[in-house]
């Protein structure tokens, strides 16, 4: 299996004679600079990251024997890597989004994949509002200013705008898109969505189709997934249709939005300001964006609490401790 | 109407300045290079004064104005108009309440998020390029947390009603307890601040109420504790809040107001656990409009002996 001790002795870090069950981690997840404890305790890591050897090497030499993988949802796992882990049957990822990993391979390897379920659905929402709130009362921009002694010596900051009778266009009315929705009706907002289908039990206006939605809202806050169906979703017709004060808010993935098409628009004043956790290439940002007053960015930290990855970590490990007692898993993700 | 003198002490609105100017004749204080001057010729002209938050009416203005009859406040908090001296003289007094409460209310959530989410910081380590050498660090939830509000009229009922949207226990201090509300009541400022996690002060500004922030409410706030202020600066001891957050003492606050603006103390300004506003909590197109709109109309009800439509006196 892991082969000679002796040939692994550079490798032996890497190697463990522990009798823990074996989860492989490709990258380094924030959980485990936070938490690695909790997982070792439980789990032999087998890190990929931490061997000299190049990936797809590593895997082939140490990793055809490991049953659970430990994703924290940016490495790809396509199906080039799935090949090399020939015993795998689950994996865990931290995130919600699932456009990661080669779903039918799983489906055809019988792999099953466990997510992060609802945990840490307020945090994104709160950011979201939050960054909401800041482009339409200009909260960062003020604060800048503040801190540069601008009020004393310019006077008053320019207005902002009112949030009250405001129409919120939520693209993905999931489990994010509620919590966001029940938040912002609080505030007076109008709340619209658009969703893959109509949702029951929803009293919201329903539009099927993104650029109708867009021309009956002030902002789309954008909480679906990335799937082939909503990848560049955001385009040019439908920021036209938002109109040259709409802003739109992303705590789902970066390329749901055209991101080069936003810019532009952005740039030219075509559209009113964006709040952006993410982006298409990150931590790569745009930066014509930098000198904009009217966008706030964020870097992709919607669920960056202590509670949400406290949170994530239970989850998980309550995944695998089940997995390898051969319990059923407890937030298995069913509609692959 | 247009002999009637209005006096505008400070700039404020130029919305509100071309309607008045429409209606009145409106004197600029802040046009005229010798106030004292400008007060021997035209003190007996002006009939009103249209202040704000910042600059109102005191005794020594309104004994200079022996024709005032009406002061009409853009804004809510008339801290600054002396109100006893308007009532012995008979000088009506209006402000412009409800119009802005939603703005004011969303604000202090807007700060809550701010400060506990990072937002500000966030945006500067994008911008500054430090994203792409590693992660931001952790911040902290808001959904949940126990939030305290000083005072529960109309701002802070709004506060509230928002906060609770995030599932946060709502726990507030008031002179005494409001039967009607369903939160939990603290009978000292103290108490309500060893019990909640963001302390939020909504209260109008009166003797009682000046630091209402202390030291001591600072030290039960406590090293994880927040202190949103969407009230007056005169709320809060100043240096002691510095004091506090710089020694790291207080887990953060959001400020919209301070003791002597436009003034903030430079010590916040390295902080990243404190977001900074220049007095915004109505800034918004729509509600400036509206404020400046119910000052227009409360004065015109005035002049035209029509009953006011939101005399404080």
């Amino acid at each position: 299996m892991e082969g000679n001790p002796g040939h692994l002795h550079q490798e032996s870090h890497v190697y463990s004679s522990q009798d823990l069950p074996q989860v492989l981690v490709l990258e380094p997840p924030p959980i485990l600079k936070h938490y690695s404890g909790y997982f070792s305790d439980k789990f032999d890591l087998l890190k990929a990251w931490e061997s000299s050897l190049p990936l797809n090497q590593f895997l082939a030499t140490h990793a055809r024997s490991a049953r659970a993988l430990l994703s924290p949802g940016r490495y790809p796992l396509t199906a080039d890597i799935l090949q090399l882990l020939p015993s795998l049957k689950l994996i865990v990822t931290t995130s919600v989004g699932l456009n990661h990993i080669d779903l039918p391979e799983c489906r055809r390897r019988g792999i099953a994949i466990a997510d992060a379920g609802n945990v840490y659905n307020a945090d994104v929402a709160d950011l979201a509002v939050g960054l909401l709130i800041d482009v339409w009362r200009k909260i960062s921009g003020a604060d800048g200013y503040v801190r540069r002694g601008l009020w004393a010596t310019n006077g008053g900051f320019p207005l902002g705008s009112k949030l009250g009778g405001k129409r919120v266009g939520i693209v993905g009315l999931g489990s994010i898109g509620l919590e966001v929705a029940k938040r912002l009706e609080v505030f007076g907002c109008e709340i619209l969505y658009n969703s893959r289908k109509k949702k029951p039990f929803v009293s919201y206006p329903y539009y099927s189709n993104v650029c109708d939605l867009a021309s009956e809202a002030d902002v789309l806050i954008i909480c679906c997934g990335l799937s082939d169906q909503t990848r560049n979703m955001i385009n040019k017709p439908v920021m036209k249709a938002l109109g040259k004060k709409g802003v739109i808010v992303n705590v789902g993935r970066g390329r749901i939005i055209n991101e080069k098409e936003l810019v532009q628009f952005l740039v030219e004043g075509e559209i009113g300001g964006a709040g952006l956790d993410v982006f298409e290439n990150e931590p790569l940002v745009p930066q014509e964006l930098f000198t904009l007053q009217n966008v706030v960015l964020s870097p992709h930290m919607a669920m960056f609490t202590p509670e949400s990855l406290w949170s994530i970590c239970e989850v998980l490990v309550g995944n695998l401790e089940n997995f390898f007692s051969n319990k059923p898993l407890i937030s298995q993700v069913m509609d692959v | 109407m247009d002999s009637i003198g209005v006096l505008m002490p400070i700039h404020m609105n130029s919305y509100l300045e071309q309607e008045l100017q429409k209606r009145f004749n409106v004197f600029k204080l802040w046009t005229f290079p010798n106030k004292t001057l400008f007060l021997k010729e035209h003190s007996s002209s002006i009939r009103a004064i249209v202040g704000n938050a910042a600059a109102g009416a005191d005794a020594e203005t309104i004994e200079a104005l022996p024709n005032l009859e009406i002061v009409s406040s853009f804004s809510v908090g008339i801290d600054k108009v002396d109100l006893n001296k308007c009532r012995e003289k008979g000088i009506r007094v209006t402000n412009t309440p409800d119009v802005l409460t939603d703005d004011v209310a969303d604000l202090a959530i807007g700060l809550i998020l701010a400060v506990l989410r990072r937002l500000c910081e966030g945006d500067r380590y994008v911008r500054s390029g430090k994203w792409k050498k590693g992660d931001y660090k952790l911040n902290t939830k808001f959904t949940g947390k126990r939030v305290g509000i000083i005072g529960m009229g109309r701002i802070g009922k709004a506060v509230a009603k928002r906060a609770e949207a995030f599932s946060c226990p709502i726990s507030y201090y008031t002179r005494s307890e409001k039967g009607d509300l369903e939160y939990k009541y603290y009978p000292s400022v103290v108490e309500l601040a060893s019990n909640c996690d963001i302390l939020v002060v909504a209260c109008p500004l009166i003797e009682e109420t000046r630091h209402i922030i202390n030291r001591e409410v600072i030290d039960a706030l406590g090293q994880k504790g927040v202190l949103i202020n969407i009230g007056r600066g005169p709320h809060v001891d100043e240096p002691e809040l510095v004091k506090a957050l710089v020694e790291g003492r207080l887990g953060g606050a959001g400020l919209d107001v301070y003791e002597n603006e436009p003034e903030v103390p430079e010590e916040l300004f390295g902080l990243e656990n404190v977001v900074l506003l220049p007095h915004v909590g109505s800034g918004t197109v729509e509600t400036r409009t509206a404020m400046a709109d119910l000052v227009i109309n409360n004065l015109e009800a005035h002049f035209l002996k029509k009953p006011l439509l939101t005399p404080v006196v």
